[in-house]
């Protein structure tokens, strides 16, 4: 990079350019008229070109507003260069800048919507999840930021929660959801093939629990499990309905983050998973996560129902809120 | 020789003003009559309306143009080519048969040209009183007369400006705008450049337009043959050129010399010199020595529209009209039929519905109940009719190939709606990695409306 920061070529390219420019007004005047040897009566009027021994041009100039056209760009391109960058390093009399052209607009988005924002903010999660406009508001910013991962359906994938059941890792209230999108969370589960034993001891603890939710597994193999599940219940609990404070999930339904197999379960006992849920409160801001996660709960619940009018807070006064 | 003399010559030049006279005939009849059509088209058409909207509307805004009962949309851009290349072959065969004729009498240079001259001759006079006027200096009169004229122009041009903004917004609520002045900042500047546009190129720029800055003009000639229709002078019968009053000596042509032909010439040219770029072919100056032949009692015809062959080879006019279905025109004719029709067809049997499936980026496909495997897709359905609709959605292409929840969805009138669509096959369809499917939509309420689209279904390992 040392050839662009040393100067040189910044005042090349200046040059260059200026050069260029200037050269075009002078060939511009120069061409505009010229000196010609007066043929015989001087009677046909020629450019005074002559090749090929005698074939000459015979002059029928340009209107004159052609010429000044050409002066005009020329004076377009200088002022242009004067204003905005394009010689060199020079940053042009109005600092213009593309990074700034972004801040512009994204300064006249947070105008244009940041009141509606603003409003959908001094009101509860539920209602704001009834509001038919804030719902569609919310749906652009999924799809726009979350559905890479929990698809655009918001129903999940493998280790990505699907959002529209009512299983929770944290807990599904609205201001719970409010909170994992602003802070987001970490759920971990740490490796336990050695706590729970060997091999064989793993396998019996998967098909036990296969046989919490009811789903296929071996009945020996799962007394056994239940007896080695112990070692699980410090997160899962006693009943394995899991612990939304932790993030454990409840192993009593068909629900699977990471799959229901023997296979997966086995591998999930013996290698732990971890995943991240990123926090979003810099990103987006604190208005903006407000309705996103009115949306997220009203997938999986019917806000119609649930918002009753007469919960909405009146605003507080703005003199109050100083 | 004498001895080498300089001089200097100029490559640009001061345009010299032209002052056509005006004339009465045939063909400026003609041109009126254009001039007539073209502009109560053009004037009026904004103002028709049809269900309740603006019948002709290009709505950028919400990229929607609006042709009577047609709604076109952006994927219908394919259209408006098919158009345009049909105003251009119209104009090619136009051309290839009678030379200018676009030129002379209907393009929107001549007839605002046309316009601006009869403005201007309303207000300042005749072409000798042009032309005096314009030889006097500066007064108190040639200034009124001259302010007069400019702002008619300017009156024109404005509401020209106007109605062309209104094609592309609302004219009646641009109307209501007008009495505030509370154009937007777009439909200022559209109104401002369309009548800056005008009142330049008609009233300042005229024939230089033409001569300088069409971009048709330049390749006209390549449509030309010797078979062209062209605004002819007939030297074997006008010359040698002599004055009236060296009538009667009887050793000379048709031509009194006059010059009436050239001063009659909207570009200034002289067509006894024969064709000319310039010439845009407006037959004025057919008219002016129709007159002239008129009142020396010659036959009339003297210039006229003929062709190069006819020229040399001495045709009738009958020759020559059979020489208008030569292979270059039967050519041009063919193309333009084919395009026609094909556009035709097109547009009847376009479907006002479209759809795109887009598979969900953000997952491959998963395992749902039953061991069910479930792949996401965001459906873009654009109803492009003007009514509301209800589509039945369904796919095929796989075994136990099904749609996971509801399978009909509402879209509202010129609405384009996403619609997540989960689709399931049961476990051991299709092979691992993407199978060929595809969905389709088709209207409850008309199941002619029917689109399909091609998609791929993941199997995971
Ligand atoms: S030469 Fe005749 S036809 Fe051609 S532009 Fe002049 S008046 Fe019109
Ligand atoms: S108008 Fe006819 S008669 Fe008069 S100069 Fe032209 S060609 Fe000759």
């Amino acid at each position: 990079m040392a050839d662009f920061t040393n100067g040189f070529w910044d005042i090349y390219i200046a040059a260059l350019t200026l050069l260029g420019i200037i050269g075009c007004g002078i060939l511009l005047y120069s061409q505009s008229k010229v000196k010609v040897v007066k043929t015989d009566a001087g009677k046909i009027d020629t450019t005074g070109h002559v090749w090929d021994e005698d074939l000459t041009e015979l002059n029928t100039p340009m209107p004159r507003w052609w010429m000044w056209l050409f002066y005009i760009t020329i004076v377009f391109a200088l002022a242009y260069l004067f204003l905005y960058p394009g010689l060199g390093s020079y940053a042009g009399k109005l600092g213009w800048k593309s990074s700034g052209q972004y801040q512009t607009e994204l300064a006249k988005a947070d105008a244009e919507y940041g009141p509606l924002f603003a409003k959908y903010q001094k009101q509860d999660l539920k209602t704001v999840a009834a509001d038919p406009q804030a719902h569609a508001i919310g749906e652009r910013l999924f799809l726009t930021y979350c559905a890479q991962c929990h698809g655009s359906d918001a129903r999940g994938n493998k280790g990505f929660p699907n959002l529209t059941d009512k299983d929770w890792l944290f807990g599904g209230a609205p201001e719970t959801i409010q909170e994992t999108i602003l802070h987001g969370r970490v759920g971990a589960m740490p490796p336990m093939g050695a706590a729970v034993g060997g091999d064989k001891e793993v396998e019996a603890v998967a098909h036990y629990v296969l046989s919490l939710s009811d789903s296929t597994h071996d009945p020996i193999k799962s007394v056994f499990g239940k007896e080695k599940f112990g070692a699980c219940m410090a997160c899962h609990g006693a009943d394995a309905k899991g612990n939304q404070t932790l993030g454990a999930p409840n192993l009593t339904d068909k629900i699977w983050l990471f799959g229901g197999s023997v296979e997966t379960i086995k591998e999930t006992i013996n290698k732990g998973r971890t995943t991240t849920m990123p926090a979003f409160a810099d990103f987006l801001g604190e208005a903006k996560v407000h309705v996103l996660a009115a949306y997220v709960w009203s997938l999986s619940n019917n806000p119609a129902e649930v918002a009753a009018p007469a919960a909405v807070p009146a605003d507080p006064p703005v003199a109050a809120e100083k | 020789m004498n001895a080498p003399q300089e001089q200097v010559i100029k490559m640009y030049a001061a345009r010299e003003e032209i002052y056509p006279r005006e004339i009465a005939g045939r063909y400026a009849r003609l041109r009126w009559l254009f001039v007539w059509l073209t502009q109560l088209a053009f004037y009026c058409t904004p103002w028709l309306q049809w269900n309740g909207r603006q019948a002709l509307l290009f709505d950028l805004g919400t990229r929607k143009f609006y042709i009577f009962g047609l709604v076109l949309w952006p994927q219908d851009f394919i259209y408006l080519a098919l158009l345009l290349i049909i105003s251009a072959y119209l104009l090619f065969l136009a051309t290839a048969i009678a030379g200018r004729v676009w030129c002379g009498f209907a393009c929107p240079q001549t007839v605002y040209t046309e316009i601006f001259l009869w403005i201007e001759r309303k207000i300042e006079g005749k072409r000798s009183a042009r032309i005096a006027l314009d030889r006097q200096p500066a007064s108190l009169h040639k200034f009124g007369k001259k302010s007069a004229k400019h702002a008619a122009w300017l009156a024109v041009a404005l509401w020209t400006g106007f109605t062309f903004v209104g094609y592309f917004t609302p004219i009646k609520s641009l109307m209501g705008e007008v009495v505030t002045l509370s154009f937007g900042p777009w439909e200022w500047f559209w109104v401002l450049f369309y009548a800056f546009a005008t009142y330049g190129n008609a009233g300042w720029m005229r024939e230089q337009v033409c001569k300088y800055m069409c971009p048709y003009a330049r390749f006209q000639s390549s449509m030309f043959d010797r078979d062209t229709l062209i605004i002819t002078y007939d030297s074997a019968r006008g010359e040698p050129r002599a004055p009236l009053s060296k009538n009667g000596n009887g050793n000379h042509g048709s031509c009194i010399d006059c010059s009436l032909c050239v001063q009659v010439c909207p570009t200034g040219i002289d067509i006894r010199n024969g064709l000319q770029y310039e010439c845009i072919g407006c037959a004025s100056c057919i008219d002016a020595c129709n007159t002239v032949m008129d009142k020396t009692g010659q036959a009339r015809g003297l210039v006229r529209y003929s062709t190069e062959r006819a020229m040399d080879e001495h045709l009738t006019p009958t020759e020559i009209r059979r020489r208008t279905t030569r292979t270059r025109v039967k050519i041009y004719s063919a193309v333009l039929g084919l395009i026609v029709l094909a556009t035709c067809s097109a547009l009847y049997l376009r479907k006002p519905l479209k759809l795109d499936v887009i598979r969900d980026r953000g997952s491959m496909g998963r395992e749902v109940e039953d061991g069910m495997i479930e792949n996401v897709y965001r459906l873009q359905i654009m109803n492009t009719s003007e009514q509301a609709h209800v589509y039945k959605i369904s796919a095929g292409g796989l075994d136990t190939l099904s749609v996971a929840d509801a399978d009909t969805v509402r879209v509202a009138a010129t609405e384009t709606r996403g619609y997540p669509l989960r689709l399931r096959v049961a476990h051991g369809a299709g092979h691992t990695g993407s199978n060929k499917i595809n969905i389709s939509l088709t209207a409850v309420d008309d199941p002619s409306l029917h689109v399909q689209e091609s998609a791929v279904f993941i199997v995971p390992r």
